[in-house]
């Protein structure tokens, strides 16, 4: 019977177009997870060909496969546990020489194995030319040439893999010659393996003698489940490990590693042929100047800024549209609900916890799209390239600079695809200190809060401002990874030997999935975690309510100041009672929605015989004069506006009582002794409560904070007026609170991440020293501040 | 005339060929597995705005590294007259 179910496993040297195969192969039917127990994401899909089912595998990108690295491991232990019908190697035929390694290391271990000779293309016009029929013959492998960016040759591949997978269900290691002292010494151990009858059959033995003497610690933590067999092996390595460095001056791995290099460099030499001999490619000549020592930090710099002018321009219409989309919900949920609990709960809670998360959906999406452009050009790895050095003065490595700009370096983004973003870190600890410093990064949720106090207090340099705070989150970050590496992570820096891979012109669909992936990952917050704490803080906010008495002594202030108003003699002749006082209070209120809504208020000709004090109102709320005589109706409308300013003073104070009473009212209070000394008061650490479980919290809490009492709260800018209004607030204020929020505590989302990527103990730490500095940065810049007399 | 120097040493655009890396460990591993080992011929293609790392030409690729690394990669060049 014919096996339907095929399992192919895709790998390959990072930049040989792995990505781009995968993606080609399985379109959007992917998938991800994560390896079991480790944090390296594996990516899965499923096809159909020639009525075959299947399952494609993406290993994570090596160049080798050590014990060293998570990924190298996690694609090794895929080969020999899962045992996959069949593992593709794609190879970039335009660096034959490095790429082979890997297939070679697969060759080695035996697996059934097809390669995928890619970008045949570039490869012909550096005119290398490379022989499939003699490459085939010579590795005893199928080759396939193929484009994948242009979807070339996939097909073959899919067609020789099949072939592969029905024919061989064995595994055949090749046997490669490392010298007389190497191979006696393997054989040796093959030996002693074969001899007991109990070894691990997943390994070839041959495979586990070289990984002896390669000293990979894997391999020989399993050897140790025979104690005999491991002390008998480790006797024949060291022997051997002396000898060699006695006579060759070398380590045995060292030796290993020349050998294959010679195996390859005599394959290659048959099978390819250079037309034009090395010279310089357009790779390198645009690296002459973008790498320039002078002029390459100029050029960073100029593109950096350009992503962020690009991505603040395009995005600002669908941000705006997205808001008014989210109002206009708002609006049409509040008319069907009933006045109440019920509709204060999906007003307030769920309709702008949610929407303020999904509001700068397109900001990041634009932002993630300039990433991946950087990315998938080959333009980033130089980034890292030319600020390594200066990275590294911070105990920080090239690489941590993705991390870093993904989670808003540049201003706008997500720590918590900029936490994923650290995996590409070899190091635990200079992953860790990245990891712990990342939140400290302008992302897209702390953009909004930014906007609104830089609007209220330092108008006219926003742009700058906004700079400004660029550069300092990025001081903070890397002062705090120096600290941390210079205490808690003590250690020595990790190699940086790395490729720069050719400049290339990415494709749509490369960076369409890219953009997608990291932008999903902050979406999805908005959907589950997100959801769930609006609802959280929307009750802490809410209960518990004032004592029914309060209520009640502000109900009958409320009554008083009525009744004195319809005690005015000429008010009196208009306005009998309080119920002909509701209907005026009715008739306006629509007459004001009417214009609101259409612009003007048409006259439908119906003689109300409130309407010229409606319209007294309306106009003196205007400042406009009505006529030159001052009518009754007039001193009736100037009385009633008295009356409504009263109104909202009790009403503003009923909801402050209110507020101040709830769990989150009571909270704030607490901390105001502690954050008086940064110029906090309970409000703003209602609202940094709020921000707790994400920064786009902040805005809608301290905006409904800061409404208690006013009549049209919705209003765009309506926050950034009424701080710049408050006597508590000044530029010294604003600028404290916006260090605060740019240091204090990483949002929910993003602890969780950091638990993930390394230990809960990790993100404990990193919510109190992010707190922690938060402080303490903020009570040296406000103490100081005001000691500078700027205060006022 | 032919003389051996440590890789940092070289200048930009100097060829040679590696004679050998003495590095071991993780370093070792790190270096060899992209390629750089005896035999191999390189070409310096360019230092960062720093002078550290430094951008080396091996074959059809482009690989950097540390100074402190470079330190253990010795390499073959035609001395200057």
């Amino acid at each position: 019977m014919k096996k339907q179910k095929i399992t192919i496993a895709l790998s390959g040297n990072p930049n040989s177009g792995k990505t781009t195969a995968f993606n080609a192969l399985t379109g959007a039917r992917q998938h991800i997870a994560n390896y079991p127990g480790v944090t390296v994401e594996k990516k899965y899909g499923r096809l159909v060909h020639k009525g075959y089912d299947i399952d494609v595998v993406d290993l994570p990108g090596t160049y080798s496969l050590t014990a060293y690295s998570l990924e190298e491991l996690v694609a090794r232990d895929f080969l020999v546990n899962e045992r996959p019908d069949v593992v593709v190697d794609i190879v970039d035929a335009s660096n034959l020489d490095r790429n082979l390694y890997l297939a070679l290391l697969f060759k080695e271990m035996g697996v059934p194995l097809v390669i995928a000779l890619n970008m045949v293309d570039v490869a012909q016009i550096r005119g290398i030319e490379v022989d499939v029929d003699v490459l085939s013959t010579l590795l005893d492998v199928p080759v396939v040439p193929t484009v994948a960016r242009a979807n070339k040759g996939l097909d073959e591949v899919l067609d020789r893999a099949i072939e592969v997978a029905l024919s061989e269900r064995k595994w055949k290691p090749v046997i490669i010659s490392y010298g007389a002292d190497i191979d006696e010494s393997l054989e040796k151990i093959e030996d002693v393996i074969k001899k007991r009858n109990g070894y691990d059959t997943k390994y070839p033995p041959r495979w586990l003698g070289l990984k002896c003497l390669e000293g990979d610690t894997q391999i020989l933590d399993i050897m140790q489940a025979d104690p005999d067999m491991s002390s008998e092996i480790t006797e024949i390595c060291s022997k051997t490990n002396k000898h060699i460095m006695r006579t060759l001056e070398e380590e045995t791995e060292g030796i290993i590693a020349d050998h294959r290099y010679g195996y390859i460099a005599g394959i290659t030499k048959k099978a390819v042929k250079r037309k034009i001999q090395s010279r310089l490619n357009l790779s390198d000549r645009i690296d002459k100047i973008l790498t320039n020592r002078m002029m390459g930090p100029l050029i960073m710099m100029v593109i950096l800024y350009v992503i962020y002018e690009f991505t603040f321009t395009v995005s600002e219409d669908p941000v705006n549209r997205l808001e008014e989309v989210f109002a206009l919900l708002k609006g049409s949920v509040s008319s069907f609900i009933p006045e109440g609990y019920l509709k204060s709960l999906i007003v307030s809670g769920v309709i702008d916890g949610v929407g303020s998360v999904l509001g700068f959906v397109p900001l990041i999406m634009f932002m993630f799209f300039s990433i991946a452009i950087m990315e998938d050009s080959g333009y980033m790895a130089r980034v890292a390239y030319m600020l390594d050095r200066v990275l590294r003065w911070f105990g920080l490595h090239g690489n941590s600079v993705m991390a870093l700009i993904i989670s808003g370096g540049i201003s706008g983004g997500c720590a918590v695809p900029g936490v994923m973003a650290t995996r590409t870190l070899r190091d635990p600890k200079e992953r860790i200190a990245t990891l712990l410093v990342v939140p400290f990064m302008n992302c897209g949720a702390k953009l909004p809060i930014f906007a609104v106090l830089i609007a209220a207090f330092f108008t006219g340099n926003k742009a700058r401002m906004m700079f400004i705070f660029t550069l300092l989150s990025w001081a903070f970050a890397l002062f705090a990874a120096k600290m941390i590496r210079s205490t808690l992570l003590r250690g020595p820096k990790t190699p940086f030997v790395m490729e720069l891979p050719p400049y290339r012109l990415p494709t749509l669909k490369g960076l369409l999935i890219h953009t997608w992936e990291r932008t999903w990952q902050y979406v999805k917050k908005a959907g589950t975690i997100i959801l769930g704490l609006s609802i959280i803080l929307w009750a802490m906010m809410t209960f518990p309510r004032l004592p029914e008495q309060e209520i009640r002594s502000f109900d009958a202030e409320r009554g008083r100041v009525r009744a004195s108003f319809l005690a005015i003699p000429e008010v009196k002749s208009l306005i009998r009672d309080e119920k002909t006082l509701q209907a005026l209070d009715t008739l306006l209120h629509e007459y004001q929605e009417t214009v609101r809504r259409d612009g003007v208020h048409k006259d439908e000709g119906d003689d109300h015989p409130l309407k010229p004090v409606v319209r007294s109102i309306l106009s003196l709320k205007e400042n406009k004069k009505v006529g030159d005589k001052e009518g009754i109706e007039q001193r009736v409308a100037l009385s009633y506006l008295i009356l409504e300013k009263e109104m909202n003073a009790i009403n503003g104070r009923e909801q402050e009582a209110q507020l101040k009473a709830t769990i989150a009212g009571r909270v704030g209070q607490k901390l105001e002794p502690l954050t008086r000394r940064i110029g906090f008061d309970y409000r703003t650490n209602i609202a940094l409560v709020g921000g707790f479980a994400a920064k786009e919290v902040i805005v809608s809490t301290l905006g409904t904070a800061y409404s208690l009492g006013e009549s049209a709260p919705e209003k765009s800018g309506f926050l950034s007026e009424r701080l710049k209004k408050d006597p508590g607030w000044n530029p010294l204020t604003a600028f404290t609170l916006i260090i605060f929020i740019m240091l204090y505590v990483p949002c929910f989302v993003t602890l969780i991440s950091i638990g993930r990527e390394s230990s809960w103990g990790w993100a404990g730490f990193s919510m109190i020293f992010n707190l922690f500095s938060a402080y303490l940065v903020s009570l040296v810049v406000y103490q100081v501040g005001l000691s500078l007399g700027l205060g006022i | 005339m032919k003389k051996i120097i440590k890789m940092r040493e070289m200048v930009d655009n100097q060829a040679g060929t590696i004679r050998r890396v003495s590095a071991s460990g993780e370093m070792g591993r790190r270096i060899r597995e992209m390629g750089l080992v005896a035999n191999a011929d390189i070409q310096i293609q360019g230092r960062a705005p720093l002078k550290d790392p430094v951008a080396i030409k091996l074959k059809d690729y482009v690989l950097t590294l540390r100074n402190n690394e470079a330190d253990h990669i010795l390499v073959e060049v035609d001395l200057p007259e």
